[in-house]
């Protein structure tokens, strides 16, 4: 099948989204979309799916113009879509959710669902998905969860199957498993439409590539290209891939974790066991794959978590049974991963945001009465000092941007004295501008002597702040190892192997290759 | 850092989907991921000049709405004019079609129309006067104090419905659905009644003690609630639901036992209460308002400085509007909901207070009438702001007051007032509807997409959810 | 309403979830074991109960039970003990404990309490079969309410408004009914009734977006102001037109309806209590097996997912509040035509409310539910029958228990519970 989107257009009252996009996906070809978190890219698949109506523009299947009113259109015409947060049902089991909006059914509108779990098994059996058609899909991995999404489309027949984002969530050993599935696809005769912004991957998997930014299509590329010029290209200047910063100079080691310890809710270890230490004047960064237990690990060390045991002292003090408010108090600046939820209270207002855990103390309250003046002055002083684009220290802080929300964050925790500095996932969703405006602040809170703590699933910042690094499987430390390790030793640890057998494994691979 | 890539935006979530506690992470998501596309888009590869942010925010379109809480309170004031209108239009239709003369009349319709429609507009315009001579200004009144005398009685109506409603309104603002104002006043007014009646101490300390106990009262029985939701998790709409039952029947068996019950009586009805415990008279003598309402005027004022100025109420909003970032800021997201139930349960004891020595003077079961169930219209009429609420109060107390007069004497039934009082706040929580019965632009039109018609509401959150 | 926000937002705040090894269901095991030490067995009285299983005149005459009340307290109060104690070891070896534990140690609360109860009434005997069949027909209208708050809820629409639903339902089934002299007319006119309060339930909430909880409370607000005032303006000028409806006839099948105990409540119905027992067994198949009920829970647990499958969500949604309208409408004319002849004043008296307890406890389950209001029509009855046989309880309790046993419903005390995930969060595509 081929499909063909010419001068799609789509907006949001007067923002543009997608700009006179053109875009051919041939039979048999893996076309990769690569851009930035934010180019437009997921817009453009929802308007190819039938979310969204497209304000200009058409869409050719086989060269004859169709309209989706729904997604149910969009897959009538042989349109799938693996989104980048599943849609699928968690309670219900993968022969349901298969099922769902294409039942097969008995008299009377009663579910025929043995055939259904008749075709998941032959689409898993024929490309070894190994999908057990009555598991509930709330309790299956990741990676098989990704699977049913797919059968969720070949069931319907898909010949244009698009994956958003489709290895966010994976360890790159379920990459791989994914890119052999998509070659699998492939010379079934399917296309592949591949979003992402991982230019290795992108590189690794397509046949052809279209470079999204701001909404434009800003060219197309060979696989063949160089990094570097993707990159450029997918950021629209030449990009310094890495931060200029002085070599550390670790100072004492004042924060320790010894065997910490987290039980989540269903009695699993969600950290199991961790010790580390971070010196002053340096980035322990923590990576790991997403859900390995990093939340629960920043989570524990400010008070936001139950059933802790285990040590974690700062300066001698212990932290572990503190309240999140003694934690704070006793100098922990904390960035959390998902500053939407965590990090601002949307609805309240900028200078509010920026005091949002200092509310209480001076000079922002007496007794119990609060200081607008103090409050005012604070954000009028931060707002200016961190470059915040806002259009007044009044403004709701869930109007801003994604960059902008982050200096809100990170202003409000370097405005006091901090002795230690965690930032989960600081850069994620902040434009190019923002992420290197934050990286020099927490580069510089590094040199002015604090220990400084970063958790983050991306390599690439693990690899340019880190001066050590902790790697975390299934909530265990698989090790430290030094910023300058390779990505292949990472990588291999990221997918549950120790530290030592991966640096000997990657040395012997470097070895063969010589 | 380049200058364009991140500069003032006009809100893109203007017209967007209503957040909710669940969907909040997102929603949120979606809308940073749709401000980045704002960002990188309205950025574009040639840099605009920088639009200096004092002039954006000069242009600024309507504030951006984005939770409950502040659409509850950026209320568009025609909006809610409009409504109370449109109310008491359906009101009027309702007592025109029921009219006796108005069914005499229709029988003839088609050979002398105007008779019935003369009909109609006698029946609902005479039901209307009538409310309005009772609950505002009495001109056939032989005396000026007959004449003022609706407007006090208003205003006697409004003290608990202002009580409950503020405590309504604050547990709003926290996020907490408080459906147990009833229950609330009911445990107040037990406990300040008792100590009215039981105890015998001098002036001004009696009344005080009342005042205080029915405060606790409120607040314990609240507290309960925002406990059982801090500890288990437990909803507290079916909570509060479930506490006014229980409430209802508690009070009732206490009204049963030597302790409540008056002497000598066999019905549920305590003894009255010592005269050092009731409100005293605000007016004389001539009427029934009395210093229960000064209270209110009061209870008002700690509300909005409570909520607006002090520690307390930033913990309370942070809390409401999103739990985990104030739970990550160090906020006690279970003492704010223990906090929020029982200062919210100390207004409705105070209303509780106002009923039991203010207007009823004995504890029975029904003292606190349905002031409860009104209170929560009154708090979602204000907008769960605390101004709001007092003139919310004194729209419903007049109503009530009125609709007692206009019960009198047309002998329309006072549920017209419940009817009319429903429909305001149904349609006052729907704009759009509003706006497209009056044929109003609508603000959102410009922005309206695909499955966007549904403009937000005031009252579309999640709180509950 | 979604509990399950809660849950969610307490695992994220942390307060008070289950900790790993919980030792809330021992705690409350042991207490309410002790109690039943102290009272049932202890302050057992010393005479016989009676419950009767049949009346003499009867076609089948069964004897009565007749038992020990310290005998039964002790035997039920030592076994409690004994699961109490289960519940500890079973705790500390940090295991789960077995459901079944739970159930048998309700039952025996249950018998010992009954016992306890009975034979402290001046009169120690009781109708047993009577008290049954009262409990169902109690829960008649409860199990309506209930089903239609399943609908709803599953569909991910919180449905407050059962109690308007009920009362409108049983309004119109008054006035129609007695307009056409035709309980069956009365019938339809409830479902109308019904239709019409979640037509304005499902255009605010689901067209107006509008907070599903404030239109519920308000909808209900506004059809008891509604029907009160129809009621003085209308009704009470002339009832022998407006308000005097003929009853629906209790059906008997021959023959079943001679069994003991279970006849009168399978086989001895109106159409309501018919149609009560086919709604229970029809939501149940449909939601769980049948294409409709697939959407309707994947709209009220995803609603994106379903969604991007080509499910149109509100359109689901909209259907699923009138199908609930009918129900419950349904359930209001219980109240008109089966319970007593002729509307009153806000005559539904909070049993919406407890309908929506009864669809909590019942775990969002037409079956649960079914077994819930059962639960609660039993001590409604209870307390009518005991105020009769002279009890030491005050009665002001035993009709607070379906309140009290729902707050501990709720708080979890019981099992957490689930509701459906998208409950109450309304819908907006993009």
């Amino acid at each position: 099948m081929k499909l063909e989107l010419i001068g799609i257009t789509k907006r949001f009252g007067s923002l543009v989204a997608n700009d006179h996009i053109d875009l051919v996906v041939l039979p048999g070809q893996v076309h990769s979309l690569l851009g930035e978190n934010g180019a437009g890219k997921s817009t453009l698949m929802n308007v190819l799916y039938g979310l969204y109506d497209p304000t200009e523009g058409e869409i050719l299947v086989n060269d004859k113009p169709v309209t989706f009113k729904g997604p149910g259109d969009a897959m009538a015409a042989g349109i799938g879509m693996v989104h980048q947060h599943f849609m699928l049902v968690p309670v219900f089991t993968v022969a349901e959710n298969v099922a769902l909006g294409n039942e097969s059914t008995k008299a009377g509108g009663m579910l025929n669902l043995q055939e259904t779990r008749t075709r998941i098994r032959r689409i898993s059996d024929q490309y070894g998905f190994d999908v057990d058609p009555d598991a509930v899909v709330e309790d299956l991995p990741v990676g098989v969860q990704q699977r049913v999404e797919i059968i969720k489309a070949l069931v319907r027949d898909a010949e244009v199957l698009i994956l958003d984002e489709p290895t966010a969530v994976l360890t790159p050993r379920e990459t791989d498993e994914l890119l052999g599935i998509i070659a699998q696809l492939k010379a079934d005769g399917k296309s592949i439409v591949f979003i992402s912004h991982k230019l290795r991957e992108v590189k690794a998997v397509s046949d052809v590539i279209t470079v999204v930014r701001r909404g434009r299509v800003v060219g197309t590329a060979d696989p063949s290209a160089p990094t570097t010029e993707l990159a450029s290209l997918m950021v629209g200047r030449s990009v310094s891939l890495t931060l200029d910063k002085k070599p550390s100079t670790p100072g004492e080691v004042t924060f320790r974790v010894r065997d910490l310890t987290v039980q989540a809710a269903n009695g699993q270890h969600v950290v199991d066991g961790l010790s580390f230490d971070v010196a002053e004047g340096e980035i322990l960064a923590i990576a790991g794959v997403q859900g390995n237990g990093q939340t629960e690990l920043t989570e524990a060390i400010m008070g936001l978590q139950d059933h802790v045991t285990g040590s974690i002292t700062l300066g001698g003090n212990e932290l572990v049974g503190r309240s999140v408010k003694e934690v704070i108090r006793a100098g922990v600046g904390f960035v959390p991963e998902d500053r939407s939820v965590e990090g601002l209270v949307g609805t309240f207002s900028v200078a509010e945001n920026l005091i949002l855990n200092r509310y209480d103390g001076a000079p922002f309250a007496k007794g119990l009465s609060m200081s607008r003046a103090a409050i005012d002055k604070n954000a009028e002083e931060k707002i200016a000092e961190f470059d915040v684009r806002t259009q007044s220290a009044s403004s709701a802080a869930g109007t801003l941007s994604g960059g902008n929300q982050q200096k809100v964050v990170m202003a409000r925790e370097f405005s006091r004295p901090l002795k230690l500095f965690i930032a989960s996932q600081p850069t994620r969703g902040v434009d190019v501008g923002s992420i290197e405006f934050l990286h020099r602040r927490i580069v510089a809170e590094r040199d002015a002597g604090t220990p400084v703590m970063i958790v983050s699933t991306e390599l690439d910042e693990v690899l340019e702040l880190a001066d050590r690094i902790a790697v975390l499987y299934r909530g265990r430390l698989m090790g430290i190892v030094p910023g300058t390790v390779s990505r292949d030793v990472l990588g291999l640890m990221m997918a549950g192997m120790p530290a030592d057998e991966a640096l000997a494994q990657a040395h012997d691979v470097q070895g063969g290759n010589l | 850092m380049t200058p364009q890539d991140d500069k003032p935006v006009p809100s893109p979530t203007d017209g967007e989907a209503p957040l909710t506690r669940r969907d909040a992470k997102d929603t949120a998501r979606k809308d940073e991921a749709r401000l980045e596309n704002a960002v990188e888009t309205a950025g574009g590869a040639v840099p605009p000049p920088a639009v200096p942010a004092t002039a954006a925010a000069l242009g600024a379109g309507p504030a951006p709405e984005s939770t409950l809480m502040q659409r509850i309170m950026t209320g568009n004031a025609l909006v809610a004019f409009l409504s109370v209108v449109l109310s008491l239009i359906l009101g009027g239709l309702l007592i025109a079609v029921t009219d006796q003369n108005v069914a005499r009349t229709s029988s003839y319709f088609f050979s002398r129309p105007q008779d019935m429609i003369g009909a109609a507009w006698t029946a609902a315009s005479s039901a209307y006067l009538a409310l309005f001579q009772g609950s505002v200004f009495n001109f056939e009144g032989d005396s000026f104090v007959r004449m003022i005398y609706p407007l006090t009685q208003t205003l006697t109506v409004a003290t608990p419905l202002i009580c409950a409603g503020l405590g309504v309104a604050l547990a709003f603002r926290a996020g907490l659905f408080n459906i147990g104002a009833q229950g609330q006043i009911l445990i107040g007014a037990t406990f300040a009644g008792w100590i009215g009646f039981t105890l015998h101490l001098p002036a001004g300390i009696h009344l005080l003690l009342v005042i205080l106990a029915g405060m606790v009262g409120g607040a314990v029985w609240a507290g309960l609630v925002g406990l059982l939701k801090a500890r288990t998790g437990a909803h507290e709409v079916i909570l509060t639901i479930m506490f006014n039952y229980i409430a209802t029947n508690l009070v009732l068996y206490f009204l049963s036992t030597p302790a409540f019950q008056r002497p000598g009586s066999t019905n549920p009805i305590s003894p009255q209460l010592d005269a050092t415990a009731l409100y005293p008279p605000l007016l004389g003598p001539a009427f029934r308002l009395h210093w229960g309402f000064v209270v209110a005027v009061l209870a008002t004022i700690f509300v909005w400085w409570l909520l607006e100025r002090s520690t307390i109420g930033f913990e309370l909003r942070a809390v409401g509007a999103n739990a985990s970032a104030a739970r990550t800021a160090g906020v006690n997201v279970s003492k704010g909901y223990i906090l929020a139930m029982a200062i919210a349960g100390a207004l409705a004891g105070l209303a509780g207070v106002a009923q039991v020595s203010g207007t009823e003077k004995v504890l029975t079961s029904g003292v606190a009438a349905s002031f409860g169930f009104d209170a929560i219209t009154v708090a979602l009429l204000g907008r769960s702001s605390p101004w709001g609420t007092f003139a919310a109060g004194i729209l419903f107390g007049a109503f009530r007051a009125g609709g007692v007069a206009m019960q009198a004497s047309t002998g329309t039934s006072i549920d017209i007032v419940l009817v009319v009082q429903s429909l305001i706040v149904l349609f006052i929580a729907a704009p759009p509807l509003v706006r497209a019965l009056f044929r109003l632009p609508s603000p959102g039109a410009r922005r309206a997409r695909k499955g966007g018609s549904t403009t937000p509401t005031p009252a579309s959150t999640g709180a509950a959810a | 309403m979604s509990t399950a926000t809660t849950a969610r937002d307490e695992r994220k705040n942390g307060a008070g979830d289950a900790t790993v090894r919980s030792w809330k269901t021992p705690v409350i095991l042991s207490v309410v074991a002790l109690f039943a030490l102290l009272v049932f067995a202890l302050g057992a009285p010393g005479n016989e109960v009676t419950f009767r299983l049949s009346e003499e005149n009867d076609p089948i005459v069964l004897p009565s039970i007749v038992v020990s009340a310290p005998v039964i307290g002790w035997i039920a109060a030592l076994a409690m003990a004994a699961l109490a104690v289960l519940a500890i070891l079973r705790t500390r070896s940090e295991r789960k404990i077995p459901t079944w534990v739970l159930a048998v140690f309700a039952v025996l609360f249950l018998v010992a309490f009954l016992t306890w109860v009975v034979g402290s009434a001046r009169t120690p005997n009781v109708a047993l079969y009577g008290l049954l069949a009262g409990s169902v027909t109690l829960a008649v209208p409860l199990i309506f309410g209930s089903l239609s708050g399943v609908l709803c809820e599953r569909s991910g629409v919180v449905n407050i408004a059962i109690e308007g639903q009920l009362l409108f339902g049983a309004f119109a089934a008054a006035v129609a009914a007695s307009l056409s002299g035709s309980a069956l007319v009365g019938l339809l006119a409830a479902a109308v009734a019904g239709v019409l309060v979640s037509l304005v339930l499902a255009v605010f909430s689901i067209r107006y977006v509008v907070n599903q909880v404030i239109v519920g409370v308000v909808l209900n607000v506004l059809v008891s102001g509604l029907t009160g005032f129809l009621f003085s303006a209308v009704l009470s000028e002339d009832s022998e037109r407006w308000n005097s409806p003929p009853r629906l006839p209790v059906i008997e099948i021959p023959l079943l309806a001679d069994i003991p105990v279970i006849g009168p409540i399978l086989f001895q119905q109106t159409i309501v209590g018919y149609l009560m027992y086919i709604a229970v067994a029809a939501v149940y198949v449909a939601l769980y097996h049948s294409r409709w009920g697939l959407r309707t829970r994947a709209v009220g647990e995803h609603p994106k997912a379903a969604d991007t499958l080509g499910v149109n969500v509100n359109r689901m949604r909209f259907l699923n509040v009138l199908l609930a309208g009918v129900v419950a409408g349904v359930g209001g004319s219980f109240f008109t035509l089966v319970a007593v002849s002729g509307f009153g004043r806000d005559m539904t008296a909070g049993q919406g409310y407890i309908a929506l307890a009864a669809l909590i406890f019942g775990r969002w389950n037409p079956i649960g539910a079914f077994f819930a209001a059962l639960l609660f029509g039993f001590a409604t009855n209870l307390s009518n029958v005991l105020s009769l046989l002279g009890t030491p309880v005050p009665d002001q309790f035993l009709r607070m228990l379906p309140y009290v046993v729902t707050v501990f419903a709720v708080a979890g005390l019981v099992g957490r519970s689930r509701a459906p995930g998208a409950s109450g969060i309304p819908y907006i595509k993009g």
